[in-house]
């Protein structure tokens, strides 16, 4: 491993075309270390002068194991390998995390606690949306787009932090419930954001939305026809781009979706602006999902009182004996889940975040698999970018809005 | 089961046997290795199955045959149930024939099985690993493999753990 290996396009016969062989293409090594290629993938590139012939994309510089790793940790301490995933979405992962395990033993979720997650999941979704546009503004130039996408990000981040104490890493979400209930400074945060960002969403589409420069840029670039896309399992933003309306909160409803009143924004174009748009419209239905939720938050319990799953308040630790068996038995053991599996779906900012979960009647995970959108959503990449110039290339790359971590796992 | 469901299920138990389980409202199909692709043709064009939301497997070793399930997650999109297919595979030289005729999702998918089970796809257009390095030995998802842990070095032993430690000494 510590000597450097020498390749020849021998290997790449049957993915490039015959010229790559007599040397009239260029083959040219695009990342890992690429600023455009938002994190650590590689392309290798089959060019003519700057048209791409064919591309090959290499992964998993970032795998680090996670499946592997979550089938030695319990059900509740395998929880916080989700996070690591989608760095951009890890409400949304816990969220399918805890759905997938709660599917698995049956177990309820209080109301206040499903209108905390919704609430909370959107925000991640406005904020992974955020960083999308922020770095797709910035490959194509439009480097203000970034500080002021990242001016919003940070507010969002800052209700993380407050209701989680983590910025980031937040493994808010827990099997029948959240870790406790927000605190009372939570709800001026979330309206405060709310007062402000549809202002902001304006201020974004006045710079590009119909700006000249950035629609030569984008218009008719990387089009895929919805009949690939769903061969290739493209799901989210970029599935509605090519005209196909699917989202999972519509079709099945999780988490009390079915009450809040919000539109599926879905264009027919298939190209890079298509899936521009649709994001860009997705931020202000996220935001209705949020002001809805946060209207009619009812009050009450955030964890099931399910106590063979979810520990006691610790509160009643120190007066009843069984809260303390309890809460010894589950952070030593766990929980046992019965001997059998299921898939659970849920729509993250990228698309289906599924999570294959096997038990064994013990209390760890038999085989935990994520099924994980940017995996998915990069597969079309080399059909979507024959035949355009290298430039094209990261249009369209920043327009599939991929996570390498969420591809890696 | 739900009602959308079950005539799906007795069609394809008319056309290749095979049996099924249910839980939570989920329905596990399982089929044999060669019938799989004729199978998910069928879902696909007779009844709406356009999106092959997973495909993953499952090692239940120390158990030979099968020790593999490899499994098919289906979504229809048009009539909005889910379907998932299960293939048992035998241990000894495990293999499956491609799926990538069928949705082009599959090619990824494939590379990750053989990558991470040792699975071989049979006519797989492009058969080599996807996540580990080229040169790397062994399938890690598979049961047999053992979770890496690295020895914590302290000052007393720092250099003995050195020394038989496999990573780049130069």
């Amino acid at each position: 491993m510590s000597q450097l290996q020498e390749v020849s396009v021998d290997q790449y016969r049957h993915l490039v075309s015959e010229r790559a062989l007599t040397g009239e293409t260029m083959l040219l090594n695009m990342g890992p270390q690429h600023p455009s290629t938002h994190g650590v993938l590689r392309l290798l590139l089959e060019l003519d002068g700057e048209t791409v012939i064919s591309c090959i994309p290499d992964i998993g510089f970032l795998h680090t194991g996670v499946e592997k790793n979550m089938e030695a940790k319990t059900y509740q301490k395998a929880e916080v390998m989700t996070d690591r995933l989608d760095y951009m979405n890890t409400m949304g992962n816990n969220l399918a995390y805890v759905m997938a395990v709660e599917k698995l033993v049956d177990l309820d979720v209080p109301v206040r606690a499903q209108a905390l997650r919704v609430i909370l999941s959107e925000l991640q979704r406005i904020a992974s949306h955020l960083v999308w546009l922020g770095t797709s503004g910035l490959d194509l130039a439009a480097m203000s787009m970034f500080l002021y996408c990242f001016r919003e990000r940070e507010q969002i981040l800052d209700i993380f932090e407050l209701v989680s104490g983590q910025r980031m890493m937040t493994t808010y979400f827990r099997p029948g419930g959240v870790w406790r209930d927000v605190p009372v400074e939570f709800e001026k945060a979330v309206r405060d954001f709310i007062k402000i960002f549809p202002r902001r969403i304006d201020e974004y589409e006045t710079l590009l939305t119909k700006n000249p420069l950035f629609l030569d840029r984008m218009l008719g670039i990387g089009k895929l026809e919805a009949a690939t896309a769903l061969s290739h399992s493209v799901t989210g933003p970029m599935l509605r781009a090519s005209g196909v309306n699917w989202d999972l909160r519509k079709a099945r409803p999780y988490m009390g979706y079915e009450q809040y009143d919000f539109n599926v924004p879905v264009h027919t174009e298939g190209d890079t602006y298509a899936r521009y748009l649709v994001r860009v419209q997705e931020l202000r239905e996220s935001l209705k999902i949020v002001e809805q939720a946060l209207n009619k938050l009812p009050l009450g319990p955030v964890r099931s009182d399910n106590r063979k799953f979810v520990p006691p308040p610790r509160s009643e630790i120190g007066t009843s004996m069984e809260a303390l068996i309890h809460h010894f038995k589950l952070w030593t053991e766990g929980f046992p889940a019965p001997k059998a599996s299921i898939y659970s779906a849920v729509e993250s900012p990228r698309g289906e975040l599924g999570v294959f979960l096997e038990g064994d009647g013990g209390p760890k995970p038999y085989r935990v698999h994520m099924r994980t959108p940017s995996f998915d959503n990069l597969s079309p990449i080399s059909k979507m970018v024959k035949g355009h110039l290298v430039a094209d290339l990261v249009a369209i790359l920043a327009s599939t809005d991929i996570v390498l971590g969420d591809i890696d796992r | 089961m739900e009602a959308k469901l079950e005539p799906i299920v007795k069609t394809l138990q008319a056309k290749f046997g095979g049996s099924f389980e249910e839980f939570r409202g989920e329905v596990h199909y399982f089929i044999q290795p060669a019938q799989i692709v004729e199978a998910l043709t069928l879902l696909r064009d007779q009844h709406q199955f356009e999106l092959l939301s997973a495909q993953t497997a499952v090692d239940y070793w120390p158990q030979t045959s099968p020790r593999f399930h490899v499994i098919y997650q289906l979504s229809s999109l048009a009539q909005n149930i889910t379907l998932q297919l299960r293939v048992p595979v035998n241990g000894d030289s495990p293999t499956v024939p491609t799926a990538t005729g069928v949705f082009d999702s599959a090619n990824w998918r494939e590379r990750e099985l053989l990558d991470m089970f040792g699975i071989q796809f049979e006519g797989h257009p492009d058969p080599r690993r996807i996540l580990m390095p080229e040169d790397s030995d062994g399938h890690p998802l598979r049961k047999d493999y053992p979770l890496g842990y690295e020895e914590p070095q302290f000052t007393f032993n720092f250099e003995d753990i050195d020394l038989r430690k496999p990573y780049a000494k130069e």
